[in-house]
């Protein structure tokens, strides 16, 4: 009985994981009559990208049952972030000089190299709370919000998430919706779309000191007992963007159409809204103890970005209490409609038209990535801990349309990075 | 493949599962094992997703895409 208990837990879970508060989850492990204590449960993540980003990001999740089936959760991660971001200027054959995002200040990239931000540096607050609560006998609804705070971004969310069990508990239908509304507190001011970068010290071209964004999402979710030991997850889901979707920090360089040398820099212009559909699915199985988790997403949306996601992860368990689980990721996106890497002089849209749209952040160019890794981790222990080891490389095509020193230089270099993650349950 | 035949290849997948066998409550032992829930390491996944959110063009999908920090 009670492990019939734990499977209406399980599947509870299954949908709980639409919510995007991932602390709702940590209920599904509690024991069914462990009222009272926090269930408490932390992880840190150690991201160093090769010359560029370096990240630590801890994170801690409490998770108290509250009544048969009602969980409180609770999360808070402190994301901190040093190092330098592809600004997206193209590299030259002579050194460049670019203004730092507040204007007042200068770096240099030496020739042949690709301009980085070096003042690329963050520390983020997540705060989020989920209150998982029965409202019928088959039917749970799923409460969350969520606070995130850094130096020039503020975002609030709350999201809702019905299930439904039905077919003698072996299908969970869900629906869930979420609202967040963000605001960007740029340093030195929001740019004027394709605006010119000026030297430091010079007021540089700005519309006002911050902008917002509205995004709702909507997610339809099935998940279905396929036999005793496999189940399979299917959503679809629907994201509106509306507001300011620029990134105040990306440039665009305008090159001499002859020589293709920089000849300066402009601010970048995304559209202000943005619509994306997404089909995800994920297949569990359990062989003898081993657990096969496999998932495929298929994303599109109305910036031109489609994208392909594979990611299998195998827990193989050496003995009752420990276990290895490799993992690999694939992933490959389009670019978007408005991706160009440069600019041809005469070609870039006048300053202040918001109309036109370009980018030049590689984020949003073509590309494939993979990731792969390794965890070990002690389970069925008292305080159970693991340890994983992940890198991740991603690959894009050079633009085939480069010319005069462009062609000579690396536009799209690899980016590549090794995660280090320790999680660790009180 | 395309967009259309990969949506009906999982529907498919989907509603086949559907017309199986249902399994009884007495089967569940394996399924009810934590390790088996779709999201059985969240703070894994919550990490896993911050990070690509913060470097490619695409996010959500399991949960809502959403926004939450300025890395994107």
């Amino acid at each position: 009985m009670k492990n019939f208990k734990n499977l209406s837990v399980a599947l509870a879970g299954a949908t709980a994981c639409l919510s995007g508060v991932a602390n709702v989850s940590a209920a599904e492990t509690l024991d069914k009559n462990d009222f009272g204590n926090w269930d408490i449960k932390s992880a840190i993540l150690f991201y160093n990208e090769s010359d560029r980003v370096q990240a630590i990001e801890p994170v801690i999740t409490a998770t108290k049952q509250i009544d048969t089936d009602e969980f409180l959760s609770f999360k808070l991660v402190v994301d901190s972030l040093t190092g330098a971001s592809a600004s997206g200027a193209v590299p030259s054959t002579e050194a460049q000089t670019f203004s730092t995002p507040s204007g007042n200040d200068s770096y240099t990239t030496p020739a042949n190299e690709t301009p980085l931000d070096p003042t690329f540096f963050d520390t983020r607050y997540a705060l989020s709370a989920s209150w998982v609560k029965p409202i019928s006998r088959f039917t749970k609804l799923t409460l969350g919000s969520n606070f995130s705070n850094e130096f020039d971004y503020l975002s609030l969310s709350s999201s809702a998430l019905l299930a439904h069990d039905i077919n003698n508990r072996n299908t969970t239908l869900s629906i869930g919706v979420s609202a967040a509304f963000d605001t960007i507190d740029t340093v030195g001011g929001i740019p004027v779309a394709f605006g010119r970068q000026l030297p430091e010290g010079q007021e540089q071209p700005r519309q006002g000191e911050e902008d917002d964004k509205a995004v709702i999402d909507v997610v339809l979710g099935v998940t279905q007992v396929l036999s005793k030991d496999s189940l399979l997850v299917f959503n679809y889901s629907f994201s509106q963007a509306d507001g300011y979707l620029t990134d105040p920090y990306k440039v665009i360089s305008v090159v001499d159409a002859a020589s293709a040398k920089p000849i300066e820099t402009l601010y970048e212009n995304r559209p202000d809204n943005r619509t994306k559909h997404a089909v995800y699915t994920q297949y569990k199985r359990n062989f003898s103890g081993n657990i096969l988790d496999a998932s495929y997403r298929y994303s599109t949306d109305d910036f031109g970005i489609d994208s392909n996601t594979v990611d299998l992860r195998f827990k193989y368990r050496l003995n009752e209490q420990s276990f290895l689980k490799p993992h690999i990721r694939f992933y490959s996106q389009s670019e978007a409609d408005f991706y160009t890497p440069f600019f041809v002089d005469g070609s870039q849209p006048l300053a202040n038209n918001s109309s036109s749209f370009a980018t030049a952040d590689y984020r949003l160019g073509e590309f494939t990535s993979t990731t792969i890794g390794l965890e070990y981790g002690r389970d069925n222990v008292r305080r159970p801990w693991s340890v994983a080891l992940e890198y991740y490389v991603q690959s894009g095509d050079e633009p085939d349309n480069t010319f005069g020193q462009l062609a000579n230089q690396e536009l799209y270099p690899d980016v590549d990075a090794v995660m280090l993650r320790i999680n660790f349950d009180y | 493949m395309n967009r259309k035949n990969i949506l009906t290849l999982v529907m498919l997948v989907t509603l086949s599962a559907c017309a199986s066998t249902p399994v009884q409550p007495w089967e569940k032992g394996v399924l009810a094992n934590p390790d088996m829930a779709p999201e059985s390491s969240p703070l894994t996944s919550s990490l896993d997703d911050h990070i690509y959110f913060s470097k490619e063009g695409t996010s959500g999908g399991r949960g809502f895409a959403g926004g939450g920090c300025g890395c994107n």
